[in-house]
């Protein structure tokens, strides 16, 4: 948040690049001496974790690429003999596939407790829709990057997403194949077409990098949101994010480390589907063709659609529909913590979102199929209906006078004396 | 196993976004038994038992590889630590008794050398006609990385090996298959490749079909990850490293909001 800045050059070379490129004033203002509100949990150290697995990505991949061949009859070999002939090659490769799990892992969890805490609402929509941007772009880099290993999973990942688009046929009759076969670079899904995932799949992440600078500029403009929403009001409320949380998220990012290591040392394919050692073969279908676990709710909202125009639709929406919930949510109350009613539709939408991904594993048939329309139902439902009712119905729990207050309890200092309850009283802070 | 996959090739369409279940919900009728077996390579702590790999080598020889092909494999990695660490004498014997086709030489014509360590594993079959051809239809899949490309792993191979039965009474048996309790659909194109003395071993480990069968998949699993023994042994220490890590920083956090907590009490004190 605004803060005057407390940066003093010491010595005679930070005062020349002080008048001229203020880094190490930034850095001070930013990172040192930032004031972060005092309360926050462990839930806020996953936007520092998901900084460190970008960075563990973009090195790994770049190591893999020195030795990847991106053809259709060397890519498969050449991702084995990365493990095999590579020094450490087994652990880059294994790093960066068990990598991207512990990533979305990372980014599903930072959303929900955005989202739970609600921090896209007023003045962080702006940092919410950069979040939005990212993970659709996390979304399109992994696509791209499991393409590349070239087996049967990947093969046909890529045939069944592309031919998405052939679903536009419906709209204008031929625009569909038209797009497909501009995207494929053919007929099928070849090497034209794993040659531009490949320049795509490093491509990305440069994006994914850019965007995260503009996410956390959107960040330190109003500040962190905290766990009661109440926004800081005094400099009490606050600590310097240095040592603070640089410490406290620390401390977080080697515990999400001890899980990575654990699944890339000892079960590193525990995560993957077999079918994907299995050479890309154009002539043979898989009998199960799933996506990576992070996309199986996608998966399943896709086939949850009899019609496949729509069901691409609803696939595209499912993620697009986060861009405006800072405005569906009519709520003035940020943290879920003081919205009684919300509360349970919330967690309800959470355990949706895993049985989806769960449904999105089994096929599309009898009962799964049932139950995949009805949490697909449910997941737009809480979008497009819970957020907007709820939030004018509900009367909120009171909130805490203070951040200082939530955390010291009414005796905390003179500001935290608790006003006499007033009811039905519109609380006046940590409003959006 | 091919044979289930050229069937479903059928169910080859545009509309893939419905996967092809019909002969999946067939098969789930006659779901693939799989045995877990404990095997001294399960993790976290442990090994390839070298003996057991060389003994699978030589049934992999023996057997499999009189259809199978291993062609990420080279004939040095049989020598190389963390698998059967066959010395560099031996290594450079079994590959001898290929014949490698090389060239061109000077004379612009293509030649056959016996085989050296650097060449890959010696495929049976020319191609994939080929090996169709001399399995009636049915193309035996590469042994590389089979470990890895199926359900169970190494537990799968060794129930395949040992699943071979008499098809129950009123079963109906495609021509040219063989009924195996532990393949989707219990029909499989592989006649049943071990029988009790195939191959003689000389380490005195019994050589009945089941230790062959263990032994043979002990060998393939180390033939799908090479690097496992490396792997758990980096493993060991990094978590060592990062649980100790842990223990710092929870202290180290502990003391810094230790100093939060204490202006906090002076000033409400």
């Amino acid at each position: 948040m605004a803060h005057p800045s407390t940066y003093k050059p010491s010595t005679g070379i930070e005062r020349w690049l002080d008048a001229r490129l203020p880094i190490p004033r930034l850095m001070h203002d930013q990172f040192m001496v930032f004031p972060t509100p005092r309360n926050l949990n462990y839930w806020w150290t996953f936007g520092g974790i998901l900084t460190f697995m970008l960075a563990v990505q973009i090195v790994t991949g770049v190591v893999l690429a020195m030795h990847y061949v991106p053809t259709p009859e060397g890519a498969f070999d050449s991702v084995e003999t990365i493990m095999r002939d590579v020094n450490w090659g087994w652990l880059l490769r294994y790093a960066h596939a068990v990598g991207a799990s512990m990533f979305f892992l990372a980014a599903y969890i930072h959303t929900f407790r955005g989202l739970y805490y609600g921090s896209y609402k007023a003045p962080r929509e702006v940092l919410w829709i950069l979040g939005v941007l990212i993970l659709l772009l996390m979304i399109a880099t992994a696509f791209m990057g499991y393409s590349l290993v070239w087996g049967q999973m990947s093969f046909w990942a890529v045939t069944v997403i592309t031919n998405l688009f052939s679903s536009l046929n419906a709209v204008i009759p031929g625009l569909g194949t038209t797009l497909v076969q501009w995207i494929w670079g053919g007929f099928s899904v070849g090497g034209p077409t794993l040659n531009r995932l490949y320049a795509l799949h490093y491509l990305f992440p440069f994006i994914i990098a850019g965007v995260v600078i503009l996410h956390v500029w959107a960040l330190h403009v109003p500040g962190n949101n905290n766990p009661t929403g109440v926004d800081v009001k005094t400099p009490r409320d606050t600590i310097p994010f240095h040592p603070y949380y640089t410490i406290k998220d620390g401390f977080a990012l080697v515990m999400f480390l001890i899980l990575f290591a654990f699944l890339l040392f000892y079960a590193p394919n525990y995560l993957g589907h077999p079918d994907n050692y299995i050479p890309a073969n154009p002539l043979q279908t898989p009998p199960h063709i799933v996506p990576e676990w992070y996309f199986l709710p996608f998966y399943a909202i896709l086939r949850a659609i009899p019609n496949k125009l729509f069901g691409v639709i609803a696939l595209l929406s499912a993620i697009a529909v986060l861009f405006f919930v800072p405005w569906l949510d009519t709520s003035r109350i940020r943290s879920t913590t003081y919205r009684p009613i919300y509360k349970w539709f919330f967690w309800l939408f959470a355990i949706d979102c895993i049985a989806l991904g769960y449904l999105g594993s089994q096929p599309p048939e009898g009962s799964y199929l049932l139950f995949g329309r009805l949490c697909t139902a449910y997941y737009f439902a809480f979008f497009f209906l819970v957020m907007p009712i709820v939030g004018l119905i509900e009367r909120p729990k009171k909130l805490p006078g203070s951040i200082t207050e939530s955390v010291l309890g009414s005796s905390g200092g003179p500001q935290g004396v608790e006003p006499p309850p007033t009811k039905g009283e519109p609380v006046p802070e940590g409003v959006a | 196993m091919m044979t289930v996959f050229r069937v479903l090739a059928a169910a080859l369409l545009a509309g893939l976004i419905v996967p092809a279940v019909g002969l999946a919900q067939e098969a789930a009728n006659q779901a693939p038994q799989i045995t877990m077996q404990e095997w001294s390579f399960d993790p976290p702590f442990g090994s390839y038992d070298q003996a057991q790999l060389q003994r699978g080598f030589h049934v992999y020889q023996r057997i499999c590889s009189n259809c199978h092909s291993m062609n990420l494999l080279t004939y040095r990695n049989l020598g190389e630590p963390g698998g059967p660490d066959f010395s560099p004498k031996a290594v450079e014997t079994i590959a001898s008794q290929v014949q490698v086709t090389d060239g061109p030489n000077d004379k612009g014509e293509m030649f056959q050398r016996p085989g050296r360590p650097s060449d890959h594993f010696h495929a049976p079959f020319a191609n994939e006609k080929a090996a169709r051809l001399a399995n009636g239809g049915a193309l035996p899949p590469d042994l590389s990385v089979i470990s890895k490309a199926r359900e169970g792993g190494p537990n799968y191979i060794y129930s395949i090996l040992t699943g071979f039965k008499k098809p129950p009474a009123g079963f109906h048996m495609t021509q040219g298959m063989h009924y195996n309790t532990a393949f989707p659909g219990h029909q499989i194109a592989m006649p049943p490749p071990l029988f009790d003395g195939a191959v003689p071993y000389t380490d005195g480990t019994k050589p009945t079909v089941k230790n062959y069968a263990k032994d043979v998949s002990a060998f393939l699993m180390w033939a799908a990850e090479p690097k496992l023994e490396e792997r758990y042994k980096v493993g060991a220490r990094v978590m060592v490293f990062l649980i100790v890590f842990a223990v710092i920083m929870y202290l180290s956090k502990r003391a810094v909001w230790a100093r939060l907590h204490r202006r906090d009490h002076a000033e409400t004190a």
